[in-house]
């Protein structure tokens, strides 16, 4: 059962990783157009000086 | 039939930018927000993005598909309106959003509650984990070590993930209320402390998987019904953000323009041709014609001159005006309009959500039971912590997860399958309530038919006469002359040489062919006598006028609409604010036998609430301004994408694309997923059947709790898929 305090902190660890990851996700904005999103991906970018897609420098 | 006011060639618009531009920017470095009514795809995204980048003056420019808005950082001195030209000359309608009512651009509310299920979601994963360990035998200590890593995990969470619930109760519990957060409040605050006293008493059954997941199944649920209910309040804040927000007074030191706000009554305000009237006032310089289709439903323009009373929303056509105010502000005709619909509104709130009702009566029976079990066995067997326990698992398996999950998840599925449909579904109770609908009214102009006039027959011209007509025609752009210009183009006519054409702002057009005069216009104008017929006549020289009609070409979609809604014996009604005679033409081509003409918007109002009264639920179908209050006050309602603003943020469904066809699908749907929502509570009901004896009984463990909430949550979710499905068939 020693193995226990190892893999329980592990899996706390790795979920609590997804859960910062998808926080994370939520603050630069990546819910706030999720049909635009889904359309951008086919947008073809051939000068990607263009592309404003870059939330860092949003709000 | 709602054109907004930068889509049509306004000359006296482009001669002015400047002066416009000069007021318009009043930040430095500033932040714009444009409505795209139109966009939709990656094309619209790219050209927008990167039209506007294109200008020197934009420094960033971000779509959102999801609100059709874009905001856009620029250069100070660049003027909004020069924007708009920008994109309307890309072929993107624009339009101001004035910040100050935008209000929040973004969804705090939606985010925060995704937050709160990925933080339930990750506690409740982990201590599942540990809850298989316990079920599967951990003994003593191990158990003991788990319960407290579990309790360690899921206090917290269940503190800061169930504040929606915490909130909403205590909110109902104050006014002495029940609602359907007062069981799941309760059960989640006593399953933890429950949990955590046998934990601490290194007890056999704590409960915190099943509060976690309680609370995010829940929130999922809770989450689904925001994402409705945004995309309507959305709607209603552009709206807000859309008035009239300037318009161009004169002065003795010449013109200024200045907010609504400030227009005061006696001052001298000019509507250039285009724009829509902003104050209600009597014209005191310049002729023109007026649509007035949005407040009154007339298909046809009408002509004003000095002395003429204009109202508020109207929209001048042809040429310059000069009013004198005399109705400003909360006192416009508008206005009073949009009270009165505030007012049909209210009613409408009356109305009580499947899900509440549903509440109504299951918070109270949830409580009795478990107050009963807890009695029930304090008396059997003396044992309070036992009794206690058992109440406690008889309202964590009675929790309404299915419940608060029944209604949303058929909501989404619904209106996802509709969406793709063309049907915009911006209410969460629109579907429950269309689907008892049992009689369904329409508007005629602008809804049955098309906004656009079209030529009835051109059998009475000879050649010459029709290429004079387009010659004359194709220099105006009075709908009329619009409407002509297409019906003859498309007959192949070519147009004929003509001098000295004038055009003589409401009456009509003066021309010389071959040394004659010719003229086309109304009936006085041409010296012929008045049908009821819309349309022009022509007069060659002295011989006599003929008439060129024009119809109303019915919407695309009405009349096999319209079959299907007969065919299903569906009662229709018609009640339009169109001439009697242009309103039977309708009625009589689609079949409709109950027709009603000349009404006011009171006068609609008061006839939805006669039928209300007689115990009919009405869904109506409309898109002026004059429709408005009777979209509000129906038992339901549907508006036309191209509807005013204002009958679009009535309405609960608007229809997105052109045709009319998709409304016999939108009422049979409505009623599956009202069907769907009853075989969920039913499904939800079933399962506590089946779990209250064997809670009351003292048989329920908690991975017992565990699988009856998730096996019924799931079915209910799969259940209210089969909606979405269907439509791939």
């Amino acid at each position: 059962m020693n193995i226990l305090a190892i893999l329980i902190p592990v899996s706390l660890t790795l979920g609590g990783i997804g859960l910062l990851a998808f926080l994370w996700s939520l603050r630069a904005d990546q819910y706030e157009d999720l049909d635009g999103a889904a359309w951008r991906i086919l947008m073809d970018d051939d000068k990607a000086a263009d592309d404003p897609d870059e939330p860092a420098k949003g709000s | 039939m709602a054109e907004s006011p930068g889509l049509v060639a306004c000359p006296g618009c482009i001669a002015n930018p400047a002066e416009l531009g000069g007021k318009g920017s009043d930040a430095v470095g500033s932040k714009l927000y444009l409505s795209l009514p139109g966009i939709h795809c990656a094309g619209c995204i790219a050209t927008v993005e990167r039209g506007l980048l294109a200008r020197d003056d934009v420094y960033r420019a971000r779509v959102n598909l999801n609100r059709k808005q874009v905001e856009i950082a620029h250069a100070p001195l660049t003027a909004p309106e020069a924007l708009i030209e920008h994109l309307t000359g890309l072929g993107i309608e624009a339009r101001l959003l004035d910040r100050d009512a935008l209000g929040q651009t973004e969804d705090v509310e939606g985010r925060g509650l995704l937050l709160r299920i990925a933080i339930s979601g990750f506690a409740m994963m982990n201590v599942m984990l540990m809850s298989v360990a316990i079920w599967s035998g951990a003994e003593d200590a191990t158990r003991t070590l788990f319960h407290w890593l579990s309790a360690a995990i899921s206090l917290p969470a269940v503190l800061f993930a169930g504040q929606p619930f915490f909130r909403n109760a205590w909110r109902a519990l104050r006014v002495g209320r029940l609602n359907m957060d007062v069981p799941i409040s309760l059960a989640l605050i006593l399953a933890s402390i429950m949990s955590l006293y046998e934990t601490a008493a290194g007890g056999h059954e704590a409960y915190f998987d099943a509060a976690l997941s309680l609370t995010f199944f829940l929130l999922c649920g809770r989450y689904l019904d925001h994402r409705c209910r945004a995309t309507a309040r959305s709607a209603a804040q552009e709206l807000a953000a859309l008035e009239v927000p300037r318009v161009l007074r004169e002065t003795a030191q010449g013109r200024e323009t200045i907010n609504l706000s400030q227009a005061q009554i006696g001052d001298h305000i000019i509507v250039l041709p285009g724009a829509r009237v902003p104050v209600d006032g009597v014209v005191m310089d310049g002729t023109s014609t007026l649509d007035r289709a949005l407040l009154t439903g007339e298909s046809l323009p009408v002509n004003a001159s000095e002395g003429t009373q204009v109202h508020a929303g109207e929209v001048n056509l042809s040429g310059p005006l000069t009013l004198r105010a005399t109705a400003v502000g909360d006192e416009t005709s508008l206005r009073r309009m949009v009270t009165m619909i505030d007012a049909a509104e209210s009613a409408r709130n009356r109305y009580t959500a499947l899900a509440d009702r549903a509440a109504g009566v299951y918070a109270p029976v949830v409580h009795l039971l478990a107050l009963f079990a807890f009695l029930g066995w304090v008396y059997v067997a003396g044992d309070v912590r036992l009794a206690l326990n058992i109440a406690i698992a008889t309202l964590i398996v009675t929790c309404p997860c299915a419940l608060g999950l029944a209604v949303p998840a058929v909501s989404t599925a619904a209106a996802g399958r509709l969406f793709r449909e063309g049907l915009l579904v911006k209410n969460g109770t629109a579907m429950e309530r269309i689907a008892e609908t049992d009689i369904v009214v329409f508007d005629k102009t602008g809804t049955l038919t098309e906004g656009q006039l079209e030529v009835a027959a051109l059998d009475a011209l000879d050649v010459d006469a029709a290429g004079v007509a387009l010659a004359l025609t194709q220099s105006s752009t009075h709908p009329i002359s619009r409407a002509l210009t297409l019906g003859l183009t498309a007959a192949g006519v070519c147009p004929a040489t003509l001098t000295d054409i004038k055009e003589q702002a409401g009456s009509g057009l003066t021309a010389t062919w071959k040394g004659a005069e010719v003229r086309l216009g109304s009936a006085d104008f041409t010296g012929a006598t008045a049908t009821e017929l819309p349309g022009a006549w022509l007069r060659i020289g002295s011989g006599t006028p003929t008439h060129l009609a024009l119809e109303a070409s019915l919407r695309k979609g009405a009349a096999d609409m319209m079959k299907t809604l007969l065919a299903t014996g569906t009662e229709v009604h018609l009640i339009s604010g169109d001439t009697p005679a242009a309103t039977r033409a309708v009625a009589q081509e689609l079949g409709i036998t109950t027709y009603l003409a000349s009404q006011t918007p009171a006068d609609k109002i008061n006839y939805l609430n006669d039928l209300a009264d007689q115990g009919r639920k009405v869904l109506m179908v409309g898109d002026g301004l004059n429709d408005t209050g009777a979209l509000a006050s129906a038992y339901a309602s549907v508006a036309p994408a191209a509807a005013a603003d204002a009958a679009r943020a009535a309405s609960d469904v608007v229809l997105l694309g052109e045709s009319l066809a998709p409304l016999p699908n939108l009422i049979t749907t409505s009623r599956s997923a009202k069907r769907r929502i009853l075989e969920n509570f039913a499904i939800a009901a079933g399962y506590n059947a089946f779990v209250i004896p064997l809670a009351l009984a003292g048989f329920v463990t908690p991975l017992l709790a565990a699988i009856a909430m998730s096996t019924s949550s799931i079915t209910v979710l799969l259940n209210a898929l089969r909606l979405s499905r269907k439509v791939k068939v």
